[in-house]
């Protein structure tokens, strides 16, 4: 992996370069409400500590993502006929992404991988992470099998040090963001050094030792699932979409149509397992018609049939969920629980 | 250090554990401590040894209302559809309840969805709850790890830095505007009474709002409302909100868009809204809950203005009052909805 070191003039340099061609957008704090917006190169600022309030899955599910465009007018000559609405759109440069968020692209990818809106949005998003010098208290990124310092679903991921950053190179398109620096900037060896001891560090993280994902994958699922806490969390949980909506790895989603004066669009909207319409059948029967077991879904998904199917839990640690739950809900505690179960 | 609050969760706890262990409730609803230094966790004891986790302090935003029906309903023993309820009477929820969650209680009583026997209400003054984003703003961006809380003070302390406010200073801002912190119906009072509060404008903010002209009030709306993700936090931590379906998710009529659309989210908040007019106490719950830190509780409370000006009514005071948008007398004005009619003493209505 190439590493280079870039001082502040360098990373000015290469922002206004990128803008002249793609958009950036950075995490930006405004009337108390932190959100990714688009940003003007000399506008950019280094992220806060932790993760903006809203994941970077606004970027990859748009909200709401357009499948389809028809006409409903009888005189038209396509009435009725509909034509996809895949556009491409200019390309653009995410900045200031958390190791947390840029793994969440990695995790969605994988059931996603043949979705073709997804690829579009992927294939036309570029991800500049900044690793964390501190983590929250509400981050548990290591113990999800992330890392403060990690670059996974990064093309260039930045590490504050000394007089600027050390830039890892971590794909193709990564290199040519970079361009001549690419081959001028090198990091020295003792840079290098640095940045491996500040991996090693991260390491140590935080939490339990051991593989959730691994342990959990191996626990009978009917032990798991029969477990007595969940009435406890069903007592406290109002099902809202909260968790679900600000959470970077949640990406379900409902599907209507939406017809206005003759012109129709087929839309893909976020939907949440929180809500008793998510499972509700035609006939009016709902296989999870009860509160506790909308809540035992949320988490037997992301810890327990996601890990079976794809092996990673489908959690990076990011901690919004924690955060923002108004009842206090706190999957950590939930992974204690689960993982306690003999 | 002995507060306000520390007593106050000493008598909750001795009173529930005493409720249940006499099994005249079947559970208790109450608080316990969170994860995080700036949120409790609404909790339900269903043992007496689980009374001892309960707790009451500033940071007890949730409404409880809110969980009473389905609470009482999970507690009956489990019949078909049509099968009447069994003979005698059904098992008790103990709870808390300060001013506004008692007019919620009210309310939910006079709208069927509970019955008073079924409650042993613990009566607590408030003394105003906090707003965490308030803490936010004054802790700077920087994570709160700590939250110490006194009658009157609130010290706040992170990685490197520590500060001190007056609670005042942090309270939400319904519980500032609030003239009735004393619960209207109960069983047992626990702690002090806090006198009738006077609040000097309370609706300034509205009335500033009112003042604008239709342009800016709208851009207003707009940029108040322009992060909402539509969790719909607001309306499920809404002790008003118990439709089985509730029109957001209605798809047959469809009432509203389903996403992020600027006129579909708009559509929703205004809707929301009215269904709570004169029934909305100004719990503060909906804005507590909110993950996005919007204020969707001015849109309730220009309407909890528009009944008390228009009906002299403040929802919840009392069992024994209707709700001013549940009731309808012969003499009510009626032009807006009967063509040509021409009553007398109205006002507004169109003609057509
Ligand atoms: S969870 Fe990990 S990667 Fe995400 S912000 Fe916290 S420390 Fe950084
Ligand atoms: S866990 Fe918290 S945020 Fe999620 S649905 Fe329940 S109450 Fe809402
Ligand atoms: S479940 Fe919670 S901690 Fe895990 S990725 Fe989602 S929001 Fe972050
Ligand atoms: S609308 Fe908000 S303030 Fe009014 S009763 Fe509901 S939760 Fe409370
Ligand atoms: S809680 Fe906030 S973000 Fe969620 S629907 Fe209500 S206003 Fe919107």
């Amino acid at each position: 992996m190439k590493i280079l070191k870039l001082d502040n003039s360098d990373l000015k340099t290469l922002l206004t370069r990128w803008n002249e061609t793609r958009d950036l957008f950075s995490p930006v704090e405004g009337n108390g409400k932190v959100g990714w917006q688009r940003i003007e190169p000399l506008a950019f600022n280094e992220p806060a500590e932790g993760v903006p309030r809203a994941s970077i899955k606004v970027f990859f599910f748009p909200q709401p993502e357009t499948l389809l465009e028809y006409s409903t007018r009888s005189g038209d000559r396509d009435a009725y006929v509909p034509r996809p609405a895949m556009g491409k759109g200019r390309e653009r440069i995410i900045l200031g992404v958390r190791p947390c968020d840029a793994r969440s692209v990695m995790l969605n990818s994988l059931p996603f991988a043949n979705d073709p809106y997804f690829k579009v949005r992927k294939d036309t998003t570029l991800i500049v992470g900044f690793t964390c010098e501190r983590p929250c208290s509400t981050c548990f990124c290591s113990w999800t099998g992330g890392s403060p310092m990690g670059t996974e679903g990064m093309d260039i991921a930045m590490t504050k040090i000394e007089g600027g950053y050390l830039a890892a190179v971590l794909s193709e398109k990564g290199k040519e963001l970079l361009g001549h620096l690419h081959d001028t900037k090198e990091a020295s060896p003792e840079e290098r050094k640095q940045l491996e001891a500040l991996r090693k560090q991260a390491q140590k993280g935080t939490g339990p030792a051991g593989s959730p994902a691994e342990i959990l994958r191996k626990k009978a699922l009917m032990d798991l699932y029969n477990a007595t806490f969940w009435q406890k969390l069903a007592d406290s949980c109002i099902n809202c979409g909260a968790c679900t909506f600000l959470c970077p790895t949640c990406y379900c989603f409902d599907i209507q149509d939406e017809t206005v004066k003759g012109k129709g669009r087929r839309i893909r909207y976020w939907d949440s397992c929180m809500f008793p319409l998510f499972t509700q059948h035609a006939s009016g029967h709902n296989p999870r018609g009860q509160k506790i077991q909308r809540v035992r879904n949320r988490f037997m998904h992301k810890l327990k049939y996601f890990p079976e199917r794809f092996g990673p839990l489908s959690c990076v640690g990011c901690g919004r969920c924690i955060r923002e739950c108004p009842v206090n809900i706190d999957i950590r505690e939930v992974m204690r629980d689960l993982l306690s179960i003999q | 250090m002995e507060t306000l609050f520390s007593q106050t969760t000493e008598a909750i706890r001795r009173e529930a554990k005493d409720l249940l262990e006499s099994g005249k409730v079947a559970a208790f609803l109450g608080f316990v401590k969170g994860s995080l230094p700036t949120v409790t966790r609404p909790f339900v004891a269903r043992t007496p040894e689980e009374t001892d986790k309960l707790v009451w302090n500033g940071l007890c935003v949730m409404n409880l209302a809110n969980y009473l029906p389905g609470l009482l309903k999970s507690l009956e023993p489990p019949r078909r559809p049509g099968e009447p309820p069994p003979e005698g009477p059904l098992p008790r929820v103990g709870v808390i309840a300060t001013g506004c969650w008692s007019r919620n209680m009210v309310i939910q009583i006079q709208e069927n969805q509970m019955d008073r026997e079924r409650l042993v209400i613990l009566g607590v003054d408030s003394h105003g709850m906090i707003d965490r984003r308030k803490l936010e703003v004054l802790a700077g961006g920087r994570e709160i790890q700590s939250l110490e809380e006194t009658d009157e003070r609130v010290i706040i302390s992170g990685r490197d830095f520590k500060m001190e406010t007056a609670r005042q200073e942090v309270l939400r801002d319904n519980c500032l505007t609030c003239v009735h912190p004393s619960p209207v119906i109960l069983d047992k009072k626990i702690g002090p009474t806090v006198p009738e509060r006077r609040v000097h404008e309370p609706f300034a903010r509205i009335e500033e709002i009112e003042r604008m002209d239709a342009g800016s009030r709208w851009a207003w709306f707009q940029e108040e409302i322009a992060t909402c993700i539509r969790c719909y936090a607001c309306r499920n931590a809404c002790p008003l909100c118990y439709c089985p379906t509730c029109f957001v998710d209605d798809s047959h009529p469809q009432w509203v868009g389903k996403s992020i659309d600027k006129t579909d989210t708009a559509t929703f908040h205004i809707l929301r809204a009215y269904h709570c007019a004169g029934r909305c106490t100004d719990c503060g719950a909906c804005e507590s809950a909110c993950p996005m830190g919007i204020k969707m509780r001015l849109f309730t409370r220009k309407l909890q203005k528009d009944c008390l000006e228009l009906f002299a009514s403040e929802p919840g005071l009392d069992l024994n009052s209707p709700l001013p948008l549940t009731t309808y007398q012969p003499e009510d004005p009626d032009t807006f909805i009967i063509a040509g009619s021409k009553k007398q003493g109205t006002q507004g209505g169109s003609e057509k």
